[in-house]
């Protein structure tokens, strides 16, 4: 089974999107900050992770650098998922290596499409 | 809704467009003319109605229809038609053009998702070797569908069905919560209002059509008037992209399944349209 990281600072949000994941077929991890995030990496590459923007203590982008610098860190597919719907942020997403960027609100067809984008 | 007023939308859709209503929809019916009544200035979709069936005003009337013609639409629906048309279907076709441009036509082409994909591709197609040249024109029975096509906006919502991330920004422009495509991709589609069923003697030839999710929303006589009809519209080596879940069995033997194509159909040299005897 495929696993994927949900890494959100909003428990409602971690529940939504953990439950239209589990409907893909995914095993679901949780993490409400970037720091946690890490942490759950060097234990256990995800096969993806969905990633919010702005948490406490890490934001995603910061996450997002640290992990593919991380040995492995390179193999998870990045999904971000926030608010922040600009073409400068969506472009620093991906510069830092984000694969995909969903824009909040969503709902289960953008997640789906979003994520057979990627290839999962 | 009262019986009567389910069985005038039915009547009106199935002499204007072929539309296939049904009468157990109504939840789909009120969902897509409440807008209709709201915008033309009645109180309720039966007062709407109480006026076509007075007046027998066209612009009405075709407010009804049009309002129950709208489909699903999303960028790059299906994606494999895409890929195939890129790596299978414009290399044998503009082979045996001798470099003349390939011409693609979407038919029934609501808020235009599918003809600016394929603008994207060829755009994608054209970035890699200069000598690519294809044609591309959108057509809609609704006047409203095209307006929203030739304007280029969509939603936040719309952008996220079916785009990846990486077009968006690269032909996109977010304009206050809208996001609007490049003129250089709207620029690439030309349009016209078209009704499928009032014949396609005046449509020209076009190379590839695609028409997919709207025959399986006719009634089945128009679903094979259609597919005859397009035969005249298409070359002996044309190709008809039907929907994921269509086949042109409505038509017999006027076109065939292409192999390893899903959805992708071939012309019948042998059959000729009773248009064309």
């Amino acid at each position: 089974m495929k696993t994927c990281l949900v890494v959100d600072d909003s428990r409602v949000i971690r529940k939504v999107a953990r439950r239209i994941l589990e409907d893909l077929g995914f095993e679901i991890a949780e993490a409400a900050d970037g720091m946690e995030a890490l942490a759950w990496c060097r234990a256990a590459m995800p096969d993806a992770i969905l990633l919010d923007w702005n948490m406490p203590v890490m934001g995603g982008l910061e996450f997002l650098r640290k992990l593919r610098a991380e040995p492995g860190g390179d193999a998870p597919v990045v999904i971000f998922c926030t608010v922040e719907n600009d073409a400068a942020h969506i472009e620093e997403a991906l510069e830092a290596g984000a694969d995909e960027y969903i824009m909040k609100p969503f709902d289960g067809d953008i997640i789906e499409s979003k994520f057979a984008e990627v290839g999962l | 809704m009262r019986p009567d007023d389910i069985s005038l939308v039915i009547s009106l859709c199935r002499a204007r467009a072929g539309l296939k209503v049904s009468a157990e929809k109504t939840y789909l019916i009120e969902s897509r003319l409440a807008p209709v009544a709201r915008r033309e200035n009645f109180a309720s979709i039966p007062d709407l109605l109480a006026a076509i069936r007075t007046r027998r005003e066209e612009p009405l009337i075709w407010g009804v229809v049009e309002a129950m013609t709208q489909g699903e639409s999303a960028f790059f629906r299906d994606r494999a038609p895409f890929d195939a048309f890129r790596n299978e279907i414009y290399p044998a076709l503009s082979r045996a053009r001798g470099g003349e441009p390939v011409r693609v036509w979407s038919a029934a082409c609501a808020g235009g998702q599918e003809i600016y994909s394929l603008a994207m591709v060829v755009e994608m197609m054209r970035a890699e070797d200069p000598s690519v040249r294809v044609e591309l024109a959108a057509s809609d029975i609704s006047a409203r569908a095209l307006e929203k096509a030739q304007s280029g906006l969509y939603s936040q919502f719309e952008v996220q069905r079916g785009l990846p991330i990486r077009l968006l920004i690269k032909h996109f422009e977010k304009t206050d919560d809208m996001w609007r495509l490049s003129p250089k991709i709207r620029r690439m589609v030309r349009w016209r209002r078209l009704n499928l069923i009032a014949g396609l003697g005046a449509v020209g030839r076009w190379d590839v059509v695609f028409c997919r999710n709207v025959l399986s929303g006719l009634e089945a006589p128009y679903q094979k008037k259609v597919l005859e009809d397009l035969t005249l519209a298409l070359p002996e080596d044309g190709v008809l992209v039907l929907g994921a879940k269509e086949t042109a069995e409505a038509a017999g033997d006027a076109f065939s399944p292409m192999a390893g194509q899903p959805g992708f159909y071939r012309r019948n040299p042998a059959f000729r349209a009773a248009a064309a005897a």
